[in-house]
């Protein structure tokens, strides 16, 4: 089985994130880069797939040049090989050229599954992996939290407000998954060892055919027009407990969509 | 890391302290994996006095208990460097885990990896570096820590093909989990025709008959560690179980302790830092007299001074670690970290809760484990005032 994670970089959600004032796009230099923890889930769901069916995993990654580091961490994890689309044309894509550059990388290294987070802490469009399925005339089972393979038809759990959908499709297809779906694992030393001799296949957009004037912040579909930085949390709402604490906790908590 | 080229001529690399990508990749492993995973645990471990066999497990998943060994003894084919940066990060947030993985690797698995035969080594070394069983060293006895060879009772009589064993040790780490299955033990085997006791090493396969651990004893610190005292009556094992020479014992031992030296040290580095973590958080957060405590210079002169203490410490048992990892003797540069480190890590954890207040008191908050469990650095592995006579050992006092 042919399994594809796709991986991103995105700023440590421990630090403080800020947008750059000349071209509106997020400062990804200043501050150290994590794998997106959605994707982690994701990693792990497509190690698990492997343990369970063979195959081999490929992280794919689009993103500059320090992205390699969440690329080496996907190794260690237990992944085969990478690729890695790193290019300057792409800097500032939208969601809609991204998933139009990766789906073009999809063509060209084929795929049974491809697996991803279903959105990234950074910019939480959360539209990726539709996108992908369409642009590869794939089906998509969103939202998933939990996936079982069996010969050629994926079966998954697509949590709703109200519990759960049961999804089937057939191969090849596109996942996107929710945590707990699964407990990421953590690297050991043996994997970051491995991980530095496993393969890592850097692409430029001429290598995946990708036209570079459908790609990069001139040409991208949406704008940032402005940003301000985000008011201070607001004060939360004391429940005095005046004999129906718990009915108003209650009340709150429906409100809030939780019971 | 980059080549040894300055302006295109090739230069000698005359020092060089920094971690190479696979170790600084261990290290945040690590310090993810404390911060996530054991953090939110360890105030109600410490409260409990629990064994954390759940974060065993999950440490030995990771490979942690296998750092230092190579892979055909089910290792990870790193070395104990690797082990230290992994203590020290875990001690950033729990003592109690950081010793129970130091103790397991470098008193529990070290000497049967160091001193074992093949046979002995293909047993013992897959199961202990999985971390699936724990390993124990039994040295100290109710007579002497410090001076072991003088104190030493416990006694081991060759009979039929076995060792008869007899005596008590006191303090052993590790030694009554459910999952401890070995329990090296010193014992005299006799004399040396120069009237000297003769000390071996006997590896004790638990549980087992004769064996048997007291309850855990009420400690100051370090709660979620097994401590226990150890009781050996008449118990047999076979004579092929002797670790290393007949007499060679104590000899052997001591230098095992030179490595666990560092990796007490690296401990120590740990809490050390993480009193300092706490203490630039709290101090950004805590309003006296309408600003941050950490406005105050009083307080943060403080915390400058533990950053001083903590990066000092951390070169000396890196100093030692790249001795060691050279092979060379550095009886002296562990013997000083350790002194060094364990201080610093006691002097932290003051200053620490005195920067938190009346807080730094309270149990739950991490200072006030991290001063109750700071103290026992000073006499475990070596006291002070036994690294200082090493120390002046050293320098020809
Ligand atoms: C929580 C815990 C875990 C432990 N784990 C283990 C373990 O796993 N295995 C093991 O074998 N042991 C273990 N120990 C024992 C520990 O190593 C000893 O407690 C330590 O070596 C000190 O020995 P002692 O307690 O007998 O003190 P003593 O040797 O009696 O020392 C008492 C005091 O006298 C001082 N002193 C002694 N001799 C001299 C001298 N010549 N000059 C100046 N001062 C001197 C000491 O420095 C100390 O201050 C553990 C102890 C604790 C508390």
């Amino acid at each position: 089985m042919n399994i594809v994670v796709c991986v991103k970089q995105v700023p440590d959600t421990w630090a403080e994130r800020k947008l750059r004032s000349e071209d509106k796009t997020l400062d990804r230099e200043s501050v150290d880069g994590v794998i997106n923890e959605l994707d982690e889930y994701a990693i792990e769901e497509s190690l698990r797939i492997k343990e369970a069916h063979d195959g081999e995993v490929t992280v794919l990654t689009m993103g500059p040049e320090k992205a390699a580091e969440s690329i080496r961490k996907a190794l260690s994890m237990g992944a085969d090989k990478a690729v890695h689309l790193v290019d300057d044309a792409l800097h500032g894509s939208d969601v809609l050229q991204t998933s139009y550059a990766m789906a073009q990388v999809l063509r060209k290294i084929g795929f049974d599954v491809v697996i991803l987070g279903s959105e990234s802490t950074d910019a939480r469009m959360g539209a990726l992996a539709a996108m992908l399925a369409e642009r590869l005339g794939v089906a998509q089972l969103s939202l998933a939290n939990k996936v079982e393979i069996d010969g050629g038809t994926i079966r998954t759990q697509r949590v709703a407000d109200y519990g759960f959908d049961r999804v089937e499709a057939s191969l090849p297809a596109v996942v996107s998954v929710v945590e707990k779906i699964n407990e990421p694992r953590y690297p050991s030393f043996k994997g970051i060892m491995a991980a530095k001799k496993k393969p890592v296949d850097k692409l430029g957009v001429a290598d995946a055919d990708i036209d570079a004037a459908k790609v990069g912040l001139t040409g991208a579909a949406t704008e940032v027009v402005d940003f301000v930085a985000a008011p201070p949390r607001e004060k939360g709402t004391i429940v005095k407990d005046e004999g129906d604490g718990g009915q108003k906790v209650a009340e709150f908590l429906a409100s809030k969509k939780f019971i | 890391m980059d080549g040894p080229f300055i302006g295109g001529r090739e230069v000698t690399v005359v020092l060089d302290y920094r971690l190479d990508e696979e170790r600084e990749a261990l290290r945040k492993t690590v310090e993810q994996f404390a911060r996530e995973v054991v953090a939110p645990r360890a105030a109600e471990l410490d409260e409990s006095g629990e064994f954390p066999y759940d974060l065993v497990a999950q440490m030995g998943g990771m490979g942690l208990f296998g750092l230092p060994f190579p892979e055909e003894y089910g290792g990870m084919g790193g070395d104990y460097f690797a082990l230290c940066l992994a203590i020290e990060e875990l001690a950033r947030i729990d003592s109690s885990v950081a010793i129970t993985l130091e103790a397991a690797v470098s008193l529990g698995a070290m000497p049967i990896y160091r001193y074992g035969t093949e046979e002995q080594k293909r047993e013992w070394l897959p199961r202990l570096a999985s971390g699936e069983a724990l390993g124990a060293f039994g040295l100290t006895e109710p007579g002497g820590g410090s001076d072991v060879a003088g104190g030493m009772r416990t006694r081991a009589e060759l009979r039929g093909g076995e060792w008869v064993i007899n005596g008590t040790k006191s303090f052993i780490t590790n030694a009554g989990t459910d999952i401890t299955q070995l329990v090296t033990v010193t014992a005299l085997t006799g004399e040396l025709s120069s009237g000297e006791r003769e000390i071996s090493a006997i590896m004790v396969p638990v549980p087992r008959s004769g064996f048997s651990v007291a309850k855990k004893y009420s400690k100051v610190g370090w709660h979620a560690s097994d401590t226990r005292e150890i009781t050996l009556t008449d118990c047999r094992v076979p004579e092929e179980n002797l670790l290393g020479g007949r007499g060679r014992g104590y000899a052997q031992f001591l230098s095992t302790l030179d490595e666990g030296r560092i990796a007490i040290a690296a401990l120590a580095v740990g809490l050390a830092q993480g009193c300092l973590d706490e203490s630039i958080k709290y101090a950004k957060q805590r309003q006296a007299f309408g600003q941050p405590i950490a406005d105050f210079q009083a307080i943060a002169f403080k915390i400058a001074d533990m950053e001083v203490r903590t990066h000092t410490a951390r070169l000396a048992y890196y100093r030692a670690a790249e001795k060691m990892l050279r092979g060379e003797p550095m009886k002296r540069e562990a013997a000083i970290a350790k002194l060094y480190s364990s201080e610093i890590a006691v002097t932290n954890a003051r200053e620490a809760t005195q920067i938190h207040g009346g807080y730094g008191f309270m149990n739950e908050f991490p200072v006030a484990r991290h001063w109750r469990d700071a103290k026992i650095l000073e006499i475990g592995e070596g006291t002070s005032e036994v690294q200082r006579i090493l120390i002046a050992r050293e320098l020809g006092l």
